[in-house]
């Protein structure tokens, strides 16, 4: 092997990527005027990597972000929608106090997608678990199939939506990974409010994304692993 | 009973077209193009909005321009900055004269966005 | 002359039944109308307990629509002159209160406006989906199989008519036990026990309304039941009775089986509160262990009380289903094994739930549209059992 040709190789890669860097703002400036016209793709699988020993008991900072950027009360009677909660572990063994968010866990074979009878739950091409709120009709089937609890129905009217996220009674919502933000480039709202960083978003396919290195370093684990859903939202310091 | 009156609804349809000629007058909004072909958007803009929240909420495609919001921000009213609160408000007027009934506003914002953001502060 | 005043009477009678009937169902109507204006927060349903009173009514109204069949089935299969005779009002009660199920389970849906859609995008692998399609090719079986008997020139299909609804309503059964079978999260339900237990209790159940309503009918008609047909009649529900409270103990002992259940009988059967109540004293003795007096205890087993254990065994039906449905929800979801939780979404509580008066009225709404349905066919067609003199087998 020349030393010439390592070097045309490098210098092929070095303005590939000084071309990407120059392309890529463009691209970005193209998605903004006229939204992201390309289909969400398969290639993609969005997920989180939430590390239980950054989340501070106590703390609700993800929640309130939550409901501010999809328009949720933030009320937590019975029949109040929840997208998200803050759960408190306590190991009976041990005594050890764990604090982490709990949300829709965006399953590769989601439970609710199979049960619901009109297609209206969904998982996108690129991993998204979803209700079609244009579909569905209201049984709460996939509210009794879902192991984690994560979603909710809509009890009542509702009124001054935020007009990125359209809700409305008689349906079943769920976290939506912040769809509409991702889909713009952004990361879900929750993430983006953790002071702690305990919430890592990103794509568990693509070899370089932080996320995929992390879960590969680092020991996680599934929720309720046993049902074989393979989620999407993982965990780490259980 | 809902049946029923959706089936009615469909016999009056026809009826409706044929009464075009002496439609409502409407609060267009801001003015300026519409998405499409005014005449065409008369005729098909369920079709078109059926088709864009498809491919939107499940493929993940957004077209903006074809967006309900879009509607929105341009059709809702220089006055009020909305497409329902009055009669003659852009997406209430012709349907009630047509005898169709909608039920996209119970979740879709009808107000234009900046609006709704001023709210909020406040 | 006398005669005539009491036909008059017996008709305004009639008219004062129906308009009962009408009333209730109105009552049910409101209870829709109200729902969908306000939305479920007037019911007591919530986003722990999801299925609530309107279920328990539906999925009883649907289970003894499948079961009241079996009378059928026992004559037109098996060839019992007298299950025979009793075919036609079998399956007459049978749609009446699958309408009526159905009817309770579609307007408690959050957008009962968008049933069409459950038509038109349908998921195969979803029960509810198949159950759409089991429901109203149940409906339209049992239509055609009432054709082949009431009308002379198809009596030669009558006999395929009632194979292929005895075939049809086991499977429906069984869809309906798959609903809660599949729900493998959960701790009360995602047991492969719960079709069969579904088919068995279905078999008493059905039964126990066709012999509430039997016995009316020939009140009303002044008629007296033959006695040697009662007391096999009342046998027949002696076994039925007695296989589901195989079935339900079977179920509870397999779930006590393994470890991970225990926490759940525990609280269904123990320490639950109202829950191990009304399983115990309204399932087991109302609706299994007096029944069973009813029926076998010397001296009765006659046609009163025949119709207080039918009566009884349609109560503990209830209180089964509730303690099934709300109780199986109401048990916390366990999302940590070996953790104790708390959040603000009830995690690791019971969950807690309040029937109101609407689900009651959606409830009874249905029960009225059964109620109205038979009655009104039973004046206008003939539904009489027509027992021969003699019973031959
Ligand atoms: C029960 C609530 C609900 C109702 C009713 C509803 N939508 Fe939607 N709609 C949604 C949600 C949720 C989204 C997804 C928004 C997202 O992902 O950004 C959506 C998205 C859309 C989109 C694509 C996004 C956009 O802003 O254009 C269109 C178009 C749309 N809906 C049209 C309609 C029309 C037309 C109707 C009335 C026939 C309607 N919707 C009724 C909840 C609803
Ligand atoms: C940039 C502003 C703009 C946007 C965005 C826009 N429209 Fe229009 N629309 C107009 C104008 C201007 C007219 C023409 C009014 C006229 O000619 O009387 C019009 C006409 C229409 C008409 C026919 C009205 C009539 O009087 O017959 C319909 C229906 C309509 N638009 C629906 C929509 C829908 C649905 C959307 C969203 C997909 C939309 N429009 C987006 C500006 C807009
Ligand atoms: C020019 C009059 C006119 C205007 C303006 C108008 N519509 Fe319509 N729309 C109609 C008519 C007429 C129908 C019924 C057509 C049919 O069913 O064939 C209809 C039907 C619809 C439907 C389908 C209803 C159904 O049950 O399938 C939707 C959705 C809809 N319109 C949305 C909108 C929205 C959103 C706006 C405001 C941006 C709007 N329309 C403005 C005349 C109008």
């Amino acid at each position: 092997m020349s030393d010439i040709n390592t070097q045309r190789r490098q210098f092929l890669k070095t303005s590939a990527g000084a071309a990407a860097v120059a392309i890529a703002p463009g691209m970005l400036l193209y998605q903004v005027a006229h939204g992201n016209t390309q289909a969400a793709s398969s290639k993609v699988r969005w997920g989180m990597l939430i590390d239980t020993t950054q989340c501070k008991e106590g703390c609700n900072d993800c929640v309130g972000a939550c409901n501010k950027e999809n328009g949720l009360s933030g009320g937590t009677k019975a029949t109040d929608p929840q997208w998200i909660r803050k759960i408190e572990l306590k190991d009976i063994g041990s005594g050890r106090v764990t604090s982490l968010p709990m949300m829709c866990q965006h399953c590769e074979h989601p439970p609710c997608v199979d049960v619901c009878p009109t297609q209206a739950s969904f998982k996108r091409a690129d991993g998204i678990v979803l209700v079609d709120r244009h579909r569905c009709i209201g049984c709460r089937y996939c509210m009794m199939a879902c192991p984690y609890k994560a979603r909710s129905f809509v009890h009542e009217p509702l009124e001054n939506q935020n007009p990125d996220v359209p809700r409305g009674k008689g349906t079943v919502e769920a976290c939506s990974l912040c769809v509409h933000r991702i889909d713009k480039g952004q990361i879900p709202a929750c993430a983006e409010a953790c002071e702690n960083k305990a919430i890592l978003f990103g794509d568990l396919n693509d070899a370089n994304s932080e996320i995929h290195k992390k879960v590969r370093s680092v020991a996680s684990v599934q929720i309720r692993a046993d049902l074989q859903l393979n989620t999407g939202v993982r965990y780490q310091g259980l | 009973m809902r049946l029923l009156a959706s089936l009615l609804l469909c016999l009056c349809i026809p009826a409706a077209w044929a009464a075009e000629a002496n439609a409502p007058k409407l609060d267009i909004g801001l003015g300026g193009q519409c998405v499409k072909d005014t005449q065409w958007m008369r005729k098909n803009h369920m079709h078109l909005l059926k088709h864009q929240r498809e491919e939107t909420v499940r493929k993940g495609i957004r077209e903006e321009k074809d967006a309900l919001k879009n509607c929105v921000e341009c059709h809702a009213s220089a006055g009020d900055n909305s497409v329902t609160a009055r009669e003659d408000s852009f997406c209430v007027g012709c349907h009630r004269y047509a005898a169709v009934k909608i039920d996209c506003f119970e979740c879709h914002a009808s107000k234009r966005k900046a609006t709704l953001a001023k709210k909020d502060e406040q | 002359m006398a005669d005539l005043s009491a036909l008059r009477s017996m008709n305004r009678l009639f008219y004062v039944l129906l308009a009962l009937g009408g009333l209730v169902a109105l009552g049910g109507a409101y209870a829709v109308f109200m729902m969908e204006h306000h939305g479920h927060v007037i019911s007591g349903m919530n986003n722990q307990i999801v299925w609530g009173m309107p279920h328990v009514f539906a999925i009883f109204l649907i289970v003894a629509a499948s079961g009241v069949l079996n009378v059928a089935s026992i004559g037109s299969v098996f060839g019992k002159a007298i299950y025979k005779a009793r075919a036609p009002l079998a399956s007459l009660l049978s749609i009446a209160m699958l309408s009526g199920g159905l009817a309770v389970l579609m307007l408690d849906l959050g957008r009962p406006d968008r049933i069409i859609v459950a038509a038109t995008n349908y998921n195969l692998t979803s029960v509810f989906a198949w159950n759409v399609v089991l429901y109203s090719g149940m409906f339209s079986l049992v239509i055609v199989y009432l054709w082949t008997m009431m009308e002379r020139r198809m009596n030669i299909f009558n006999k395929a008519a009632g194979l292929a609804v005895f075939a049809w309503r086991f499977i429906l059964t069984t869809g309906t036990g798959l609903i809660f079978a599949f729900l493998t999260a959960r701790q009360a339900y995602g047991s492969a026990l719960l079709p069969p237990m579904f088919i068995v209790l279905s078999f008493a159940w059905g039964l126990a309304v066709f012999h509430v309503v039997q016995a009316v009918i020939y009140a009303w008609n002044e008629k007296t039941l033959d006695p040697a047909i009662l007391h096999r009649k009342k046998n027949l529900l002696g076994v039925f009775v007695i296989g589901s409270l195989y079935m339900v103990a079977a179920y509870h002992l397999t779930n006590l089986y393994f470890a991970h259940q225990t926490a759940f009988e525990n609280f269904i059967l123990r320490d639950g509160g109202m829950f191990p109540n009304l399983f115990w004293w309204g399932y087991i003795v109302i609706g299994n262990l007096i029944p069973l007096l009813l029926i076998y205890a010397p001296g009765l087993g006659k046609n009163k009380s025949v119709m207080a254990a039918s009566l009884l065994v349609v109560l503990g039906a209830f209180a089964l289903l509730y303690v099934f449905i709300i109780g199986g929800q109401a048990f916390p979801l366990s999302i940590f094994p070996g953790y104790e939780v708390s959040s603000s979404f009830a995690d690791g509580q019971i969950a807690s739930y309040q029937p109101s008066l609407y689900e009651f009225l959606l409830g009874f709404g249905g029960l009225a549209i059964a109620f109205i349905i038979t009655t009104v066919s039973v004046r206008v067609l003939n539904f009489m059992p027509q027992d021969k003199p003699y019973i031959s087998d």
